[in-house]
């Protein structure tokens, strides 16, 4: 055990404490901070908690690499980066939460390479959206529960990722999706927005009794949660073959289940996209940068038990690629800004999970860290753009904005060739190392290829319609169109930056020891980042050429394809099957058969004969009850007598 | 002193004071009474406990009479508050007069 000073214990829990402390004073003060209508104090007061807790968790992480580095002090450098083991930086007697015999849950943080990189981009994204929000939502009168909620949000998160152990990691888990749940549905007054709150909250569920049942599957098979325990013992557990269901594959089907549900995969996937109902910042923070990839830490977190089964890696590897493909041929037809932004998010994410389940669970981190910086860059510069077009949301009513919004175009510009993978932006390092773990699986490659060229061209064709050719909207709207504040260029700016040099940090090889796996780096393949370079500018290209170059082309192309673009219009149909599910099977089982036969007739018909049984019965007793007192005390001789009577008799015999 | 016919007499006694105790039970129609009759069958029922205790030379029998004492009185106790609350309610202590439970 390392030596730990102080400062290093209190670290992890500051952090983790400060966003709670500005959410219980925004939800117990907040009248009196609006008390004359002003309530500016409470975004100051979130953005304050957020921004220490960056400055905090920077330290936090400069300490863990100081102890690697020594007694001479801390030194940031590529030899202490690839140090291997893992530092749990815990508590050493750590408050116990559940004490159970055998089954013992401290309240413990664990602070290790995987937990700093999730928790620097947690604080620092979450920073800069905090800061975003102050200029977006300057007009909304519910701006203090809108910034309780992100703080709490904040707080949550970071208790998923800094937990030390399964269950504090599901506090954290269940605590994000219900602030998604409240955020998503802010605008309550809105019927659509709290429909998608609620089918965001409910589609969570599915997953998150899989993660539950995963849990209990853990625990029966090591004996502890303990997130640490875990990570030693997965490698003493017979590895199984594909196809072989033993434990660990159930184990670590079960934990996918819930990470389908957080991450978004399908099929799942379907609340992602309605979750854009909410404020534009909410959907940057937790619908993109930080809560959807909850799921993808929590399979690389348990990356060493994953790793025993092949079943369960090629599981996750099929369902990833098959989600990256399907959510970018939704992404290509759809006209709402922020669902393409939905939808290539649920794209992304696939990839991470390609990413994983290739064994490369590095690199799906990698990615998780690099996608943060784009797509929050992303989403915040379609809310300018949403902002600037006074709410408007529909891509068929903008254009023509690049010279009206220059640093939102700029901004989003660095933020579309880094999704679309052009060197040297942060998304082509981390999707060059994820098509490079792909490799030697043709089919996998061939699907994460071309959905590279599908977000390339997505996000091209979202750039040129929002901010290329004529302005298609109302008179009204482009009288108004002006440029953001300076609090959310700011942001903006940040993370253009962000997204240009992230990628040059190789997050892969940070992370790498906690997964406790032998070294996986393949060797670098001297033609892919040429092709993955390529895949992307003519993935650009065919955007151009088809919206912008050639426009009666797209037409002549749309015929043929129809039936393909209806199918991806309607997003392969999984709200109408699950509509139809639930309405019919469920709801009307529920009606006829549950309610009509099985409540009304068989157990309420059998309450009630109980109830005619008992009063015939007691009809022909009741003149038994006389009410002469020596009436009773006959009965009762009487039958004193024939118990007498009858042990008398049967005295003689055995 | 421990004639075989001892244990007869005392058992045959308890026996006659059980049997006096029942017939009052049922015949006497003041309460009082009645509550008086059941102590008489209780104090036969003590009477064959020692008698027997006596004869097997165990003490089981002479315990269970502490506790058919004990459980007595406070029998007695309550019977009698029970007695005055019935007498406040009907100014009569016949048994008969106490018929509201009848179905």
């Amino acid at each position: 055990m390392l030596d730990l000073t102080l400062i290093d214990r209190t670290l992890p829990f500051a952090i983790l404490i400060l966003p709670l402390a500005g959410f219980i004073v925004l939800a117990l003060l907040g009248d009196w901070i609006k008390r004359d209508g002003e309530s500016a104090g409470a975004g100051y007061l979130a953005c304050a908690t957020v921004l220490t807790a960056f400055g905090l968790a920077v330290w936090a992480t400069l300490r863990l690499y100081g102890y690697v580095a020594g007694p001479e002090g801390l030194r940031f450098t590529q030899a202490t980066l690839g140090w291997p083991p893992l530092a749990p930086l815990e508590l050493r007697d750590p408050l116990n939460w559940i004490d159970l015999g055998g089954f013992r849950v401290p309240w413990s943080v664990l602070v290790d390479p995987l937990s700093c990189v999730m928790m620097l981009v947690v604080t620092g994204i979450g920073s800069l959206i905090h800061v975003y929000s102050l200029g977006y939502m300057a007009h909304d009168e519910d701006r203090v529960r809108f910034f309780s909620y992100l703080n709490l949000f904040t707080f949550f998160m970071l208790l998923l990722v800094l937990g030390g152990n399964l269950p504090l990691l599901f506090i954290g888990w269940e605590g994000v999706g219900l602030c998604s749940y409240l955020l998503i549905g802010f605008w309550y007054k809105k019927e659509s927005a709290s429909a998608a709150g609620l089918k965001a909250f409910v589609v969570n569920r599915i997953g998150d009794v899989g993660l539950i049942l995963g849990m209990v599957y853990i625990f029966h098979a090591f004996g502890s949660l303990d997130l640490v325990d875990i990570a030693d013992n997965a490698g003493a557990l017979a590895p199984e073959a594909l196809w072989q269901w033993g434990p660990v594959t159930i184990a670590c089907l079960l934990v996918f289940v819930g990470a389908i549900g957080k991450s978004a995969q399908i099929p799942l996937h379907v609340w992602l996209p309605d979750a854009m109902e909410g404020p534009t910042p909410v959907s940057a923070l937790i619908h993109a940068a930080t809560m959807v990839t909850a799921g993808v830490y929590l399979v690389a977190r348990l990356a060493p038990l994953y790793h025993q089964s092949e079943t369960a890696m090629l599981v996750v590897a099929v369902v990833g690629a098959v989600t990256a493909l399907m959510a970018g041929t939704i992404a290509i037809v759809q006209t709402d800004i922020k669902r393409v932004l939905a939808y290539s998010t649920v794209s992304q994410l696939g990839f991470m999970f390609l990413a994983a389940g290739m064994g490369a669970f590095g690199v799906a981190i990698f990615h998780l860290y690099t996608h943060a910086f784009f797509k929050a860059l992303l989403f915040l510069g379609s809310g300018s753009v949403i902002h600037a077009m006074s709410g408007e949301q529909d891509m068929r009513k903008m254009g023509g904005l690049r010279k009206k919004v220059p640093w939102t175009f700029w901004t989003f510009l660095i933020g579309t060739l880094a999704i679309a993978g052009i060197p040297p932006l942060a998304g082509f390092h981390s999707k060059d190392e994820i098509l490079l773990s792909a490799l030697h699986h043709p089919l996998l490659f061939g699907i994460a290829l071309f959905t590279a060229l599908l977000t390339a061209a997505y996000m091209a064709r979202l750039l040129f319609l929002t901010f290329f050719g004529e302005f298609r909207g109302g008179h009204e709207t482009e009288h108004h169109v002006h440029e953001s504040p300076g609090s959310m260029i700011a942001p903006l700016v940040l993370l253009a930056l962000g997204s240009i040099g992230a990628g040059f940090l190789k997050i892969d090889l940070v992370v790498q020891p906690v997964f406790r796996l032998p070294e996986a780096h393949l060797p670098p393949v001297t033609w892919l980042p040429f092709v993955a370079t390529l895949t992307g500018v003519v993935g650009i290209l065919i955007a151009w050429y088809l919206y912008l170059s050639m426009p009666e082309l797209r037409a002549s192309l749309a015929r043929p394809l129809r039936p393909a673009l209806r199918v991806f219009g309607a997003k392969y149909f999984f709200d109408e099957v699950y509509d139809g599910f639930v309405r019919h099977a469920v709801v009307g089982g529920s009606d006829r058969l549950l309610w009509r036969s099985v409540d009304a007739r068989l157990i309420d018909g059998a309450v009630n004969r109980v109830a005619d049984l008992t009063r015939s019965l007691a009809r022909t007793l009741r003149p038994v009850q006389t009410g002469f007192v020596r009436h009773y005390a006959l009965l009762v001789l009487a039958g004193a007598v024939a118990v007498v009577s009858y042990l008398l008799a049967s005295a003689g015999r055995p | 002193m421990d004639h075989p016919t001892f244990v007869q007499h005392a058992v045959l006694l308890s026996l006659v004071l059980f049997g006096l105790g029942t017939l009052g039970v049922f015949l006497r129609r003041n309460v009082i009474t009645v509550l008086m009759s059941i102590e008489l069958m209780l104090n036969g029922a003590n009477l064959a406990f020692v008698a027997f205790s006596r004869a097997a030379g165990t003490l089981d029998g002479q315990v269970l009479v502490f506790f058919v004492m004990v459980v007595a009185a406070a029998e007695a106790a309550v019977g009698l508050a029970i007695v005055i609350a019935l007498h406040r309610h009907k100014d009569t202590l016949d048994v008969d007069a106490f018929g509201v439970m009848k179905g």
